[in-house]
């Protein structure tokens, strides 16, 4: 019966036999798209911040500065190594190697945030140490003159500074994320992909479902992209700023505190 | 302030006391046994061709650069001392820089409450009102809703000065303050500095405006490769120097 339908009578009979499937799918791509994305952002600043930690060779004390250089070349290793190999291997390694090492046996949704958020974190360490150390030497400087020690200066001047400049590299990440969440069928995600792959086993239906998969896809990652770019336009503030009057002072601020 | 105690008689004069200071970059020195002292209300003028180490004087005083050698007493302690709390130094001897350095991430009034809110632990009225009350003196108060990349150079000096004098500092160091300024931007920096010299606030500028080293400064500093040629009142040293050097740097000035 379907092989005698045309291309899109095709695509209507999936939908509107598998269309919560694809639906259901595409949610879990995004839960683990997103949170995974957030909880690498943490690991990716929690890091970038530890590698931009000054040393000063005669203020700090021996154990602060080999304590230090040790966390360093920990983070490395990790930046490294996942960086360095393809996340649908971290996956299976993780998925079945914790398991066989170490005796934990990790459930597939929690191999699946870990192993993204892990490899998320491990691009975002590298985003934010150098959001960080592109901001003007003179901020710090200028903090510094006025008294802050190395936390309040990043807390209040560099890292807000650094999160705008690496906020587009944040969206860069989410939207990998989307479309790479898909090699987690292999550790058994009914993601969209595994969507995809049951229906067109099921139907002999490849390139129907393939346009459909691709076209949610895109809608979630154009979608993403514009909500990213809104949030950057409001960070960025208006260009414009009103003029006090003199006399106004008290009431102006007065507004603003209320 | 902890640190050293050096035993100075004088420490109770000086504010600070600089020591044969010296500076090197790898080999190269920078810094040659640099020595003066800097009593309440002194306003000093450093002056000498550029390269010629005054701002890495400026950036040792205020622990910016560490120095390779000798003292800087404040009120007779050696800040250079390991234990010596070196954000509650900077608090009391502030700087304000060629390139401003305003914080771009906040506007003009959050420029200068954040180091009273963060640092001097200051209430949110009593920080704004200080903010105000300093922006006032540098003619700034109509845009404290402006962010920094919408100011004017000399707009965001004077702001950066106002940020700088909300913390109450004691001492405050210039470095090259009108440097990066169109000529008609200077004039309105150094009126705002003049009427700071004129209140008795302690200060030292390093800077290339020679009309203004020679009548709003009490002393004035030449330097040239590292040391310290003369040091005398602005007459002294602009009237009748007694080195080579300083008459050859100021014929050169003279001729422009």
């Amino acid at each position: 019966m379907i092989s005698q339908m045309n291309f899109f009578e095709r695509i209507v009979y999936i939908l509107g036999k598998y269309g919560t499937s694809y639906l259901k799918g595409a949610g879990t791509t995004l839960v683990i798209a997103v949170v995974s994305t957030l909880i690498g952002c943490l690991i990716g600043f929690a890091a970038g911040i530890i590698q931009t930690i000054p040393i000063d060779k005669q203020r700090d004390s021996l154990i602060k500065r080999a304590l230090l250089r040790g966390v360093w070349v920990i983070l490395n290793v990790y930046v490294e190594v996942f960086r360095g190999t393809p996340m649908i291997v971290q996956a299976v390694f993780i998925y079945y190697g914790m398991s066989q090492l170490f005796n934990i046996q990790l459930g597939m949704w929690q191999s699946a945030f870990l192993v993204v958020s892990v490899n998320t974190g491990a691009y975002m360490a590298e985003s934010v140490r150098g959001g960080i150390i592109s901001v003007d030497p003179g901020q710090m400087e200028g903090a510094k003159a006025i008294g802050m020690n190395h936390v309040q200066a990043m807390t209040n001047v560099i890292l807000p500074q650094a999160f705008r400049n690496i906020l587009p590299q944040i969206g860069n990440n989410l939207i990998i994320n989307i479309k790479d969440t898909s090699v987690l069928s292999v550790i058994s995600i009914v993601d969209l992909f595994f969507v995809h792959k049951s229906v067109s086993g099921a139907l002999y239906t490849y390139f129907e479902s393939a346009t459909i998969v691709m076209l949610i896809y895109l809608t979630m990652t154009v979608v993403t992209s514009r909500l990213l770019r809104l949030l950057e336009n409001k960070l960025d503030g208006s260009e414009n700023y009103e003029m006090v009057d003199l006399m106004d002072i008290g009431t102006q601020l007065g507004k603003k505190r209320a | 302030m902890k640190g050293r105690e050096t035993g100075t008689e004088t420490a109770g004069k000086y504010i600070l006391e600089i020591k044969n200071l010296e500076k090197s970059f790898g080999s190269h020195q920078v810094l040659k046994n640099i020595s003066f002292t800097v009593e309440k209300g002194d306003v000093i003028s450093v002056i000498g061709a550029s390269g010629s180490g005054k701002s890495t004087m400026l950036r040792c005083i205020n622990l910016l650069e560490t120095a390779t050698a000798g003292q800087i007493l404040y009120h007779g302690s050696d800040i250079m001392d390991k234990k010596v709390d070196v954000p509650a130094y900077r608090k009391k001897v502030g700087m304000v820089f060629q390139s401003f350095n305003l914080f771009e991430n906040m506007d003009v009034l959050q420029n200068c409450m954040v180091g009273q809110r963060k640092v001097a632990g200051k209430s949110k009225e009593e920080a704004e009102e200080k903010a105000v009350y300093y922006l006032k003196k540098v003619e700034m108060e109509a845009y404290i809703h402006a962010k920094p990349r919408q100011l004017s150079g000399g707009q965001k000096q004077r702001v950066a000065i106002a940020r700088a004098l909300a913390m109450e500092p004691e001492v405050l160091l210039f470095d090259e303050p009108t440097s990066a300024l169109d000529p008609q931007m200077v004039g309105e920096v150094l009126n705002v500095m003049e009427k700071l010299a004129e209140e008795g606030l302690t200060m030292i500028i390093v800077t290339h405006e020679m009309v203004f080293a020679k009548d709003v400064s009490k002393r004035v500093l030449f330097m040239a490769d590292g040391v310290i040629e003369e040091e005398g009142t602005p007459q002294d040293v602009f009237d009748a120097p007694k080195s080579e050097r300083t008459k050859e740097f100021l014929a050169r000035f003279r001729k422009q």
